[in-house]
């Protein structure tokens, strides 16, 4: 099953045009800079913004084509907005329970304890929305939208309010709701850690227009697209935990192209973690080196060069298929000889660890 | 007693116009406050003009419009005995008429501030969480407008309690029928009655200062009329 979305919409200055679709499981990343129509495109998809000539199916069902447009407030989702945007009028317990109230019998699939108990609010239900920090008034929110059990979670930027300690109290949060509930997400942001974080598929957004869709860890790793560029580019890598050391305090992650080892981790084997490498943590050699203090060291193959200008060019290395990236001064890459098709060696300084 | 039987009339039928006044107006002019904060028609401008048209124009040409409708030979009043009825001037309800046009821009004004303070935003998330439109307005709307509606129903009440212009011209002055405090009191002083003239005064100002003091200590971010 898939979302399947089609919109054209002019707003002044401001056009989107865009034709995509995504699929109906796991979290979406609408991720784009300011101003290139991701609340728009959001906005469409929820029926808040309405254009003649759209189209969307969600799960099999039309919820807007030629003639045809459901309000918004007959589409089965939840919506969490930039800023909390609680009812200031109603206590944090009538402010759960306002869209649960309106469901059918048969809608209520996500109990209204899961979601305070998912969003840690159980403390706040008795208080006015004014009484919480902006981190409590965006977790009420998200607990909100998610007590509607929607067939799909809309998020705009749900972070971007939020000071970067708030952020912190919140992410484990949205990491737990992706692992624990089966509810596709549509997540905007301009954020890349956030992506990088939470989300598994991505939609790249730029002027209004479409300019790639696909997996996190593809495009992350793709030098055709801005996401590699700037001085913080880093691979997302998918590995599953193998085992774990307890003399060194260890943990083994399996990926296609061999088997990372960080510090121990407390999940159990077979849990899926997803490790974020940063370019510049990663060097290349040609020769394997066997005394060094890098435990993470891989044979790799160049497959492709992007060289910005400036002393340093960006490396797309395949480990066993796998992208990884990895930043290094255009001196060493022209001593190296390194061209797509060198075999190399990628040593990884440095991983971190993030769901 | 101080208050002749006269007096009481008054102060009965005034207290009666206001309240009934203010339940029309607060009936009429929510849907029309909400259209005026919600719509985009570009004639939009036109209708508030003519909402606050009694702000400006004198009490007496408002009354005399009325009166040359709501009389027999008038468009209304013309209706109304066609139908059977009585023409509506020198009336009570040729009275409620009256005050609600005149009291009109008092009730609409706070109203329609009040929904443009709202914003779109609680709207939007009550539509996203499945409120058709009529339920937003009245779960979401009309309690974060609640001041609003203190202060209009107010204004309104306030404002008709001391009418004259409009009422003198279409009620005339019919003691215990359309004789309300404000023109009871003109008739003191043209009778030299200065006593009842000071009871009655005294009365319409404690009334009108009492309430205002209410709305202010309940509403501090209130504003009486934005022209």
């Amino acid at each position: 099953m898939s979302i399947d979305a089609r919109f054209r919409i002019r707003r002044g200055e401001f056009s989107l045009d865009v034709a995509l679709s995504f699929p109906e499981r796991g979290v979406t990343a609408l991720f784009g800079p300011s101003g290139c129509g991701k609340t728009t495109l959001l906005r469409a998809i929820a029926g808040l913004e309405r254009c003649d000539g759209g189209f969307l199916k969600v799960g099999g069902e039309v919820w807007q084509e030629e003639d045809f447009f459901l309000p918004p407030h007959k589409r089965p989702l939840g919506y969490v907005f930039q800023e909390p945007s609680l009812f200031s009028h109603l206590t944090v317990r009538a402010n759960l329970q306002y869209g649960r109230k309106r469901l059918r019998e048969g809608e209520r699939k996500v109990s209204l304890e899961r979601a305070v108990e998912l969003l840690g609010v159980g403390a706040l239900l008795d208080r006015r929305p004014h009484q919480l920090s902006g981190g409590e008034q965006q977790r009420v929110a998200i607990a909100r939208a998610l007590a509607v059990s929607p067939s799909l979670l809309l998020l705009d930027e749900p972070l971007a309010a939020l000071d970067l300690k708030r952020k912190h109290e919140i992410l484990p949060y949205l990491e737990s709701l992706h692992r624990e509930l089966r509810i596709p997400v549509l997540y905007v942001s301009h954020s890349r850690d956030e992506v990088a974080r939470l989300a598994d598929h991505l939609v790249l957004l730029e002027a209004g227009r479409v300019q790639a869709t696909g997996r996190v860890s593809e495009l992350f790793s793709r030098l055709d697209l801005p996401l590699a560029r700037g001085p913080d580019t880093e691979s997302v890598i998918e590995t599953v935990i193998a085992g774990h050391d307890d003399r060194f305090e260890l943990t083994f992650l399996d990926f296609p192209g061999g088997r990372f080892t960080v510090p121990r981790d407390h999940r159990p084997t077979g849990v899926p973690v997803r490790l974020q490498v940063k370019a510049n943590d990663v060097s290349i050699t040609l020769e394997h080196q066997e005394k060094t203090s890098i435990l993470n060291i891989f044979p790799a193959v160049v497959d492709e060069l992007a060289d910005e200008g400036g002393s340093r060019v960006t490396v797309r290395l395949l480990v066993g298929g796998v992208p990884i990236l990895s930043r290094v001064t255009r001196k060493s890459a022209t001593e190296l000889g390194l061209r797509p098709g060198t075999a190399v060696y990628a040593q990884v300084k440095g991983v971190a660890v993030l769901s | 007693m101080i208050l002749s039987e006269n007096d009481l009339a008054a102060l009965g039928i005034t207290l009666r116009l206001a309240v009934v006044t203010t339940l029309i107006l607060l009936l009429i002019g929510t849907p029309l406050a909400w259209w005026l904060a919600r719509s985009r028609w570009r004639f939009k401008f036109m209708i508030e003009a003519i909402v606050a048209l009694p702000l400006v124009l004198p009490p007496t040409v408002l009354g005399f419009y009325l009166l040359v409708a709501l009389g027999p030979h008038g468009p209304v009043g013309g209706l109304m005995e066609a139908l059977g009825g009585r023409p509506l001037a020198f009336t009570f309800t040729g009275l409620v008429i009256g005050s609600v046009f005149y009291s009109l821009p008092f009730v609409v004004q706070p109203l329609q501030s009040a929904f443009s303070a709202i914003g779109r935003r609680p709207l939007e998330v009550a539509a996203t969480l499945r409120a058709s439109p009529l339920d937003r307005f009245f779960t979401v709307a009309v309690p974060l407008a609640g001041p609003g509606f203190l202060t209009a129903a107010v204004l309104g009440f306030a404002h008709t309690l001391g009418e004259f212009g409009v009422v003198l011209m279409i009620g005339g002055n019919i003691p215990g029928v359309t004789q309300v405090l404000s023109i009871a009191i003109y008739d003191h002083v043209e009778a030299l009655e200065y006593t009842q003239a000071h009871w009655l005064s005294a009365v319409l100002l404690l009334f009108s200062f009492s309430m205002l003091m209410v709305v202010y200590a309940l509403n501090r971010r209130f504003s009486v009329v934005q022209p």
